[in-house]
């Protein structure tokens, strides 16, 4: 299924879709490369209830750069939508500057906006079709508002379809199709138009872990193949471990942290983050009193039989007290609580052996350094 | 009297009549109905072009329309009536008062059913660049056509029943024909076959829209 994925996309990338459609669509391509294709200064958003004015956002500073899969992950009402949606200004910020590929969103008359959200497609939990429409027809939808000519328009919907693997359900109706085929058909539709970037709020959080992992996926090939930036906003950490490259954590209207994911990953800051990295705060409490270290595999070692290797050569026993270890390409990711034998000397030479091996280890219990 | 030839020459023309009124009314109101139901959802506020003051005096209009009940409506326009048509008895002058009263009912009805249509889709449509204009020919109208039909047929029902009742005016008509025959006279078999009739059109426009409606649904 990947080798064929692959295909499509070679194909699509030489008959000329990365540029398509030419003109009027695309966004102004006159940024250089290095420059974030998504800037966010001092963003403020506030919403008024009932004459209560309410903080949602709070002197948010953002930058993602062009190519990135950058996840935004917080708490349920965090305020991640209205971040995201305030990025092609579906909400206007109360306060602060947007800047997408070069262009303050809040510089633009309605006209320009129209044009420069073709250049930021988003895709939604609830995938958001038209349910009158096939699924070919979804994709046609943006390409009618962006005066795509009809045959043309008809050969980019075929190609997107195959590029999602939906060429047999061109004619299906949304209703006729599962929930990860819809969020594909969304995808495609999402991409019809050559966008930038595509904003993804929750846009897994309606499927089951299989159908997440393949749109996840999907998205990331897209990124790798089409260079377009995503961004990702969930509140799952699976989500972001799995496809981001740089994550931002909004805690009570701020972001309280952003960075590499594995960085983060392994060395969670704030409580926050903390409490997003390790999902049950209730597994650290039972570690309480005893002697314990947490491995962290940041993708840096190879899948390896590290712990099996540790105790051939420290001759030590441990005990394993939690595991959460994905195996990603080769490539080892994930946590790992071990509990250290009782013998301090033999407990340091466990921790140094990880040490040595490029592992980040960090020591819990109640003489931990 | 029985029904005999000449009666149900009467019939027929009343049927025809009745058809006349109800369909020329029923589009007539659409034609303001339509464009006014979607203009109350998109100036609505949290709509997708806010006009909040446009969207007040709207609603007042329209609720002022339609808290007049139709037989004292059709008896209060008569002067709006002579003045278009030049009479105020027979089918074409009922059409006049049976448009002012549907129209209104004919925007709630739109305006419901667009309402209806989910705010995802349109917030979809928006983030890919769409005008307000193309939101409302391509998304608002399209998803909430099979809802739009079936407000057809209840409209077409309702207009319909209001034909009839502009029979106590001399509005032409099954309606005509069943006050002047059954009511005036007590000819019962008349206001009988009317009444039948009145019940069989009414039956087969419902079942028409009920019909179309399911087929053009595609959201099961
Ligand atoms: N239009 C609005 N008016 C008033 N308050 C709003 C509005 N939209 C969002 N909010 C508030 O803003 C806060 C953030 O909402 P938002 O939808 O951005 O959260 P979220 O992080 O996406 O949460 P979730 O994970 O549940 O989707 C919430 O407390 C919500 O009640
Ligand atoms: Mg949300």
């Amino acid at each position: 299924m990947n080798a064929a994925l692959c295909g499509i996309f070679l194909k699509c990338q030489y008959s000329g879709v990365k540029n398509f459609p030419p003109g009027k669509t695309a966004l102004k391509q006159t940024m250089n490369e290095t420059s974030p294709i998504i800037k966010i200064e001092h963003f403020h958003k506030a919403f008024s209830l009932n004459g209560e004015k309410i903080t949602v956002l709070d002197d948010i500073n953002l930058e993602i750069e062009q190519g990135d899969i950058f996840g935004i992950i917080g708490e349920s009402g965090a305020g991640k939508s209205t971040l995201v949606r305030c990025m092609n200004y579906l909400e206007k910020p109360t306060s602060g500057r947007i800047i997408v590929d070069g262009q303050d969103l809040s510089r633009l008359t309605e006209g320009q906006l129209r044009e420069a959200r073709r250049g930021i497609c988003m895709i939604f939990q609830q995938f958001n079709l038209l349910m009158q429409r096939t699924a070919e027809k979804n994709i046609l939808f943006p390409l009618e508002i962006a005066g795509v000519g009809k045959q043309e328009a008809k050969a980019r919907a075929k190609e997107l379809l195959e590029l999602v693997g939906l060429s047999d359900k061109a004619d299906n109706y949304p209703s006729q199709l599962s929930g990860g085929q819809k969020q594909r058909v969304a995808i495609a539709r999402a991409l019809a138009v050559n966008p930038k970037v595509i904003l993804c709020d929750e846009a897994t959080s309606a499927l089951d872990p299989a159908t997440t992992r393949s749109i996840l996926a999907l998205l990331k090939d897209i990124n790798r193949r089409l260079g377009i930036t995503i961004v990702v906003v969930t509140h799952e950490m699976s989500v972001i471990e799995e496809i981001c490259q740089h994550v931002a954590i909004i805690d009570k209207s701020k972001i309280v942290e952003v960075g590499k994911v594995q960085e983060i990953f392994a060395h969670p800051k704030t409580a926050a983050a903390q409490r997003l990295v390790y999902p049950d705060a209730k597994m650290r409490e039972r570690f309480i009193g005893k002697r314990c270290c947490r491995i962290v595999f940041d993708g840096s070692s190879s899948y390896a039989p590290t712990v099996a290797s540790m105790i051939l050569e420290c001759k030590a026993p441990v005990n394993i007290m939690f595991a959460d270890m994905k195996d990603i390409d080769g490539v080892a990711f994930g946590e790992l609580v071990l509990q250290l034998p009782e013998d301090k000397a033999l407990a340091s030479k466990v921790v140094g052996y990880f040490r040595t091996h490029n592992l980040f280890v960090e020591e819990w219990g109640d003489d931990a350094e | 009297m029985m029904l005999n030839s000449s009666t149900g020459i009467m019939i027929a023309k009343g049927l025809l009549e009745t058809l006349y009124m109800t369909v020329s009314s029923t589009s007539a109101a659409y034609l303001i109905g339509l464009p006014l139901g979607i203009i109350l959802v998109v100036t609505a506020e949290g709509g997708i072009l806010p006009r909040p003051a446009l969207n007040k005096i709207l609603n007042i209009v329209v609720n002022l329309t339609r808290s007049v009940p139709f037989l004292i409506l059709l008896i209060a326009v008569l002067p709006i009536t002579r003045f278009i048509t030049g009479t105020t008895i027979g089918s074409t002058a009922t059409i006049v008062p049976l448009i002012i009263a549907a129209a209104p009912f004919v925007a709630r009805l739109v305006e419901s059913s667009i309402k209806e249509v989910d705010k995802g889709i349109i917030e979809a449509g928006l983030s890919m660049g769409a005008t307000p204009f193309e939101i409302i020919t391509k998304v608002m109208i399209p998803e909430a056509k099979p809802s739009l039909i079936v407000g057809g047929a209840i409209a077409t029902t309702t207009i319909l029943g209001y034909s009839a009742m502009a029979g106590i005016v001399g509005g032409g008509g099954l309606g005509d024909i069943a006050i002047r025959y059954g009511y005036y006279r007590y000819q019962n078999d008349i206001m009988i076959a009317t009444v039948v009739l009145l019940i069989v059109v009414v039956q087969v426009f419902q079942d028409i829209g009920m019909k179309i409606s399911l087929k053009q649904d595609k959201r099961r």
